[in-house]
Parts: C-alpha cells; sequence; structure tokens
C-alpha cells in the first residue's frame, strides 16, 4: 500500500509559472479548442488540398488542355498519360476536375458571400429596429423559405442561364452561366442566415454596451456593424461555411440536371451529367469528380461544425 | 452659491406602454441643474432615477416608452424635442453618460482602445492617430497603469474598478459639460467604489463639469453631492442642499432612508431600521401621496391628495402634507 508520501511525489509538480502563463485570449482559446477537433482538423488540412489541387493544379495544365478535344482518344481509363482517364471526347479528366474545382469552389464562396450579404442585412435591420420593419421582413423571408430553392434553380437557371455572355475575369473565360448560378443559389438560400442574424440582434440590442454605444452618441448605423455585428460574428461564420457546402452541392444538382453552367466550362457537377450513360463502361468518368465533390463539402461541414464548437464560448472543451 | 443655470427639467413624465398596462415611471419631476454643480438623485430601485436621465437623453426605446410631457432645456435647446441626429451629437459630446455595470457596459468584442477613439473620432473629428494618443492621455488621467500597452486589450482583461476608470475615461474623453453618472459604484466592492468616488471628485475639479449623480446610497452622496434629490416612484420628494438635507430632513421617507443608514456612532447590536411594505405599484395610476401606505406620520389628507413640491424652507422643497416636527399637517 502506497504511503501517502509516495502518492504525494508521484503527483506531478509543477511551478506557479507553469499553472499560471499570460493569459490566453479570445482568439488563443479559440484556436486550441479547435485544433483539439480531430475532423475539423481533418476538414482544414482536406479542404486546404483541394484548393491547391484546383488553383495549384491550374499552373500545370492550362485551360487549353481541359477544353482540348481529341476524339482518337475517348473513353480512355487512367493511364501514364491521362491519369484520371479522358471522357467522351477525348477531353483529360484530371485537367477538367482541375478547372471544374476552380468553379464549383469559387461558386460556392461567392454563392456564400451573396447569401452573407442579404442575410446580414435583412436579418439585422429586422432584429435591430423591430416593430413593423420586423414584421415585415419576416414574412418576406418565411414566404422566401415557401418556395423550393431546386425549383427556383432550375426555372430561373433555365431562364437566364442562355442568354448570358460570356465573361472574362482574371485571364479565365467564364460561361456567363456560372455568374446566373451564382446570384441564384445566393438569392434562394439566405433565410437561415437572416433568422439567425435576427435572432443575434433582437438579443444583443437590450444589452448595457449597446445603451452605452448610445450614450456617447454612436449613430445607429455604427452600432449595427461596429457593436453588435462582431458580438454576433460566430454563428454566422459558422453558417457561412455551412452556406459554402450547401452551394457547391446546389451547384452540382443543376450543372447535373444540365441548367446549370454550361459547357465547355467544366464543373464537378456538369462533368457528372456527362458521365451519366457510361456509368458502367467508364467508371473513372463518374468517379473522380464524385469524389471531389463528396470530400469539399464533407470537409467544409467538418469545418464547420469544428468553428461551432470552438467559436462557442459556452463549449466545455478547453 | 448662486451659478448659472445649465439644465432646467421641467414636468418630465416619462410612461411605458407594456402588455399589461401602462407603467408611471416618472411622473412630473422638475429640478434645476447649476453650472459645476453636483445633483445626487437618491431613490430605491425602480423608482425612477435611471428612467428619468435616461429620457433627457432619448436613451430610452420609444415604444414602448413614452415622454408624456415636460421639456428639458440644456443652453436655449428643449432636449426632449431634438431630432435623433442632433442629440447625437449632444450625447457623448455635451451630454456624457456612465453606467451602473462596467462588466456589461463594455463592448465585450472591442479593444478598450477602439472603443474610447470611436467618440473622439466622431465628436472631436480627430484623425485616428490624435484619438491614440488622447485615449492613453485620458486613460492615464484616470488612473490606469501603462495605458499605452493596454489599449489592444479586450474589456474582459481588465477588473471591476478598472473597466470603471475606462467607462469614466471614455465618458470624459470629449469633455463633457455634464456628467450624468447612473450608480456607478453599485456593481463595485466597497474599497474600489472609495477609489471610483475620489477619482470622479478630482475629475470634476479639473475639468469643471456639472453632475447628475444616480444612487441609493446616501453614504456616498454626503462626500459628493452639492444638492439632493430623493425620488419614490417616479416623484421628487425632497429636494434639498446636502447639508439641510442630513441635518433637517422634512420628509417622513427621507428620514426613514437616513434611519436605514448604518452609522458608526450607533450603538452596537442595535438593528438597523426598514422601511416596512414594498413600494408601489407602478401599473397604477399615482393617486393621493405615493409613500402613504407605508409613513408613519400619515393624515387623511395623505390618501386623498398627491403633495407637491413646496419650499419649506430656502432651497429646500418637499412633498407632504405632514410636519415632520410637529406630526400635524403643515
Amino acid at each position: 500500500m502506497a504511503t501517502i508520501r509516495e502518492t504525494a511525489a508521484a503527483v506531478p509538480q509543477f511551478k506557479v509559472d507553469e499553472l499560471e502563463g499570460p493569459p490566453l485570449t479570445l482568439r488563443q482559446l479559440t484556436w486550441r479548442r479547435f485544433r483539439r477537433h480531430k475532423m475539423a482538423m481533418f476538414g482544414t488540412v482536406m479542404l486546404a488540398l483541394l484548393f491547391v489541387y484546383s488553383f495549384g493544379g491550374a499552373l500545370v495544365f492550362s485551360e487549353a488542355d481541359a477544353n482540348a478535344v481529341e476524339t482518337a482518344a475517348r473513353l480512355q481509363p487512367p493511364s501514364r498519360e491521362h491519369p484520371f482517364g479522358t471522357d467522351t471526347i477525348g477531353r483529360d479528366v484530371l485537367a477538367r476536375t482541375i478547372y471544374g474545382g476552380q468553379i464549383s469552389l469559387i461558386i460556392g464562396l461567392t454563392a456564400m458571400l451573396v447569401e452573407l450579404v442579404i442575410g446580414v442585412l435583412v436579418g439585422a435591420a429586422a432584429g435591430f429596429y423591430g416593430g413593423k420593419l420586423d414584421a415585415m421582413l419576416m414574412r418576406f423571408t418565411e414566404a422566401a423559405f415557401v418556395i423550393p430553392q431546386i425549383f427556383l434553380l432550375i426555372v430561373m437557371s433555365k431562364f437566364f442561364g442562355s442568354s448570358m455572355p460570356n465573361i472574362s475575369v482574371l485571364g479565365r473565360n467564364f460561361s456567363g452561366s456560372v455568374v446566373v448560378v451564382i446570384l441564384i443559389i445566393g438569392v434562394t438560400s439566405w433565410m437561415y442566415l437572416a433568422r439567425i442574424v435576427r435572432a443575434e440582434f433582437i438579443s444583443l440590442k437590450e444589452r448595457e454596451f449597446v445603451l452605452a454605444a448610445r450614450a456617447t452618441g454612436t449613430p445607429a448605423r455604427q452600432i449595427i456593424f461596429g457593436h453588435i455585428l462582431p458580438n454576433s460574428i460566430a454563428p454566422i461564420i459558422v453558417s457561412a461555411t455551412l452556406a459554402v457546402a450547401a452551394a457547391i452541392l446546389a451547384e452540382s444538382y443543376i450543372s447535373f440536371l444540365g441548367m446549370g453552367v454550361q459547357p465547355p466550362t467544366a464543373t464537378w457537377g456538369n462533368m457528372l451529367e456527362g458521365a451519366m450513360n457510361y456509368i458502367e463502361e467508364a467508371w473513372w468518368f463518374w468517379f473522380f469528380p464524385g469524389v471531389l465533390i463528396v470530400l469539399t463539402v464533407l470537409s467544409i461541414n467538418f469545418l464547420g461544425d469544428g468553428l461551432r464548437d470552438a467559436l462557442d464560448p459556452r463549449s466545455r472543451a478547453v | 452659491m448662486d451659478r448659472p443655470t445649465l439644465l432646467e427639467v421641467n414636468d418630465l413624465k416619462t410612461r411605458f406602454h407594456t402588455a399589461e398596462g401602462t407603467i408611471y415611471a416618472v411622473n412630473g419631476i422638475s429640478y434645476i441643474l447649476k453650472e459645476g454643480e453636483t445633483l445626487a438623485v437618491v431613490g430605491e430601485s425602480g423608482c425612477g432615477k435611471s428612467v428619468s436621465v435616461q429620457s433627457l437623453l432619448g436613451l430610452i426605446p420609444i415604444p414602448p416608452g413614452e415622454i408624456a410631457s415636460g421639456s428639458a432645456v440644456y443652453q436655449d435647446r428643449d432636449l426632449l424635442k431634438m431630432a435623433e441626429p442632433e442629440l447625437e451629437k449632444v450625447r457623448g459630446k455635451e451630454i456624457a453618460m456612465i453606467f451602473q455595470d462596467p462588466m456589461t457596459s463594455l463592448n465585450p468584442v472591442l479593444t478598450i482602445g477602439k472603443q474610447i477613439t470611436e467618440s473622439l473620432e466622431k465628436h472631436m473629428k480627430m484623425n485616428h492617430d490624435e484619438a491614440v494618443r488622447r485615449a492613453v492621455e485620458l486613460l492615464e488621467w484616470v488612473g490606469l497603469p501603462d495605458p499605452a500597452r493596454r489599449l489592444g486589450d479586450y474589456p474582459h482583461q481588465f477588473s471591476g474598478g478598472m473597466r470603471q476608470r475606462v467607462m469614466i475615461a471614455m465618458a470624459l474623453a470629449c469633455g463633457p459639460t455634464i456628467l450624468i453618472a447612473d450608480e456607478p459604484t453599485t456593481a463595485l466592492d466597497v474599497t474600489i467604489q472609495a477609489q471610483i468616488v475620489e477619482l470622479v471628485k478630482r475629475l470634476r475639479q479639473e475639468v469643471g463639469m456639472a453632475m447628475i449623480w444616480i444612487t441609493h446610497d446616501l453614504g456616498v452622496v454626503a462626500g459628493l453631492a452639492d444638492r439632493v434629490i430623493v425620488m419614490y416612484a417616479g416623484f421628487i420628494v425632497e429636494e434639498a442642499d446636502v447639508e439641510s438635507l442630513y441635518e433637517d430632513p422634512r420628509h417622513p421617507y427621507t428620514l426613514a432612508l437616513l434611519a436605514a443608514l448604518p452609522r458608526v456612532d450607533r450603538r452596537r447590536h442595535q438593528r438597523l431600521m426598514s422601511i416596512p411594505g414594498a413600494p408601489p405599484n407602478l401599473l397604477v395610476a399615482p393617486h393621493g401621496c405615493p409613500f402613504a401606505p407605508r409613513c408613519e406620520r400619515v393624515i387623511e389628507r395623505c390618501q386623498a391628495e398627491n403633495p407637491s413640491l413646496e419650499a419649506v424652507a430656502p432651497r429646500h422643497r418637499i412633498a407632504c402634507w405632514v410636519d415632520v416636527q410637529t406630526g400635524g399637517p403643515r
């Protein structure tokens, strides 16, 4: 049996300094919680790799490679020359997943931005001003909720998609349908965010520091964006992250249905559409874009989960 | 002590229209604040102290709030009739405010440097560098150690007393002519309270501003105020210079409050006095003297008529039907 002395000796000895280091800032605490979330770290690393793949890959393959037709080499299985095989008209699947990835990620990010702007403005105005404005904006939000997003996406992209001229940004030539898809996804998915922001504002505007800010003569606009919004940033970041995943999926849906981004601009979604008739003969044709969509959406969702836990000050995990 | 009038509040009435009915929060109060004078407003929780000053600066939410009547003339302008943009220029610049709880009245996600420089940039039209320099001076002035380094710190990295010093620095940033302090020491422990009171006294002298000091601590008032207003249920029941209030209180409520104060010269083991009953329900429109149900000296007339504020001595007004010295009607 261990004596008290022995037991005490087994307890690790800390110097005062080790126990009471400098206090961690909010940011450090958040980072520490995030780092311990294994799935979130996996998601972050994977996402970083996907970005490197899509944007770094463009340094190896030019866009012309991705769109080069080589009918003699159609539907070839993965080989040294075409590591991911070729599609029905002999385009290199690897190069196309790289350029398609760019489009998918850009659509995801920019659609999220559109969603963020609309959602935050509507939610902040409704929550801060309350009363009639709140009632009007929230009825409008509910009305927007009622319309099925996919249905709207299909109709609107059918309606606008074909009439858009091509545009060129950063030396790349995009099908105009990319912009249409971004706007449509943004315009159809801001409602959750608006509700979250409104709820945050309703609770935060009653806080003493808002009264104190008003007492120093701070105008309403500055209180909304400078004082209340920074306090509700955590749930906004989380839902914005998840919105990126949702937007990438939505783009894949409609591109798969042939109504999203128009060829020859590749996206992971319209590559799947092209592969639909060759599921058995040419597995590489759908496998690679499919896996990339799954990986991207999964990593973003993990990242979002990790952020939610890390940014929640009530979270127990240290 | 005849100084020019700085702020004249007349018949201020504030109501809140809620689902349960109308709350009669402030029921026609009038007072004058002179330049450089410190006016203490004392009373129990919920007697309308905070609402009465927040009404002046347009800080009560409308709706459900409503300023039913009154005027507040500050430099020939009526604060109660000012439009919001005009009022924003007065708030923080000419009339500043500090609040009860420094834990919650600083924005937790902004650095204190940001919070101080914001109003400097707005009101004093300073550029960022000037504002930062001024912020450091201000923080040094209110006794915050190592201010330049601490500008980038967040409120949670400060203790309660330090946070209240930061709040005071923010309030004084633009050199206000009136400082409204809404129970600034209530949330602090006693030793810190004393420090903050001393600090405010020093700053008041250096700036030469007038103050409205809201508190329920008559002990703090004695050392700080020039004049005292005692409020009860949204009415002013007594108004006097600080010496005459303590030496010669004339309203039964003030007497009861003073009797409830712990004193060093009282016999040990003697119980503190307390006022029986509870403050009136503000949902009911006032009828008769609001203090009558709890008053030891109540007479018949108190139930029927609410006494108005009348002078009983020079610079000493009370709202009571009774002469507390004789117990009979005045």
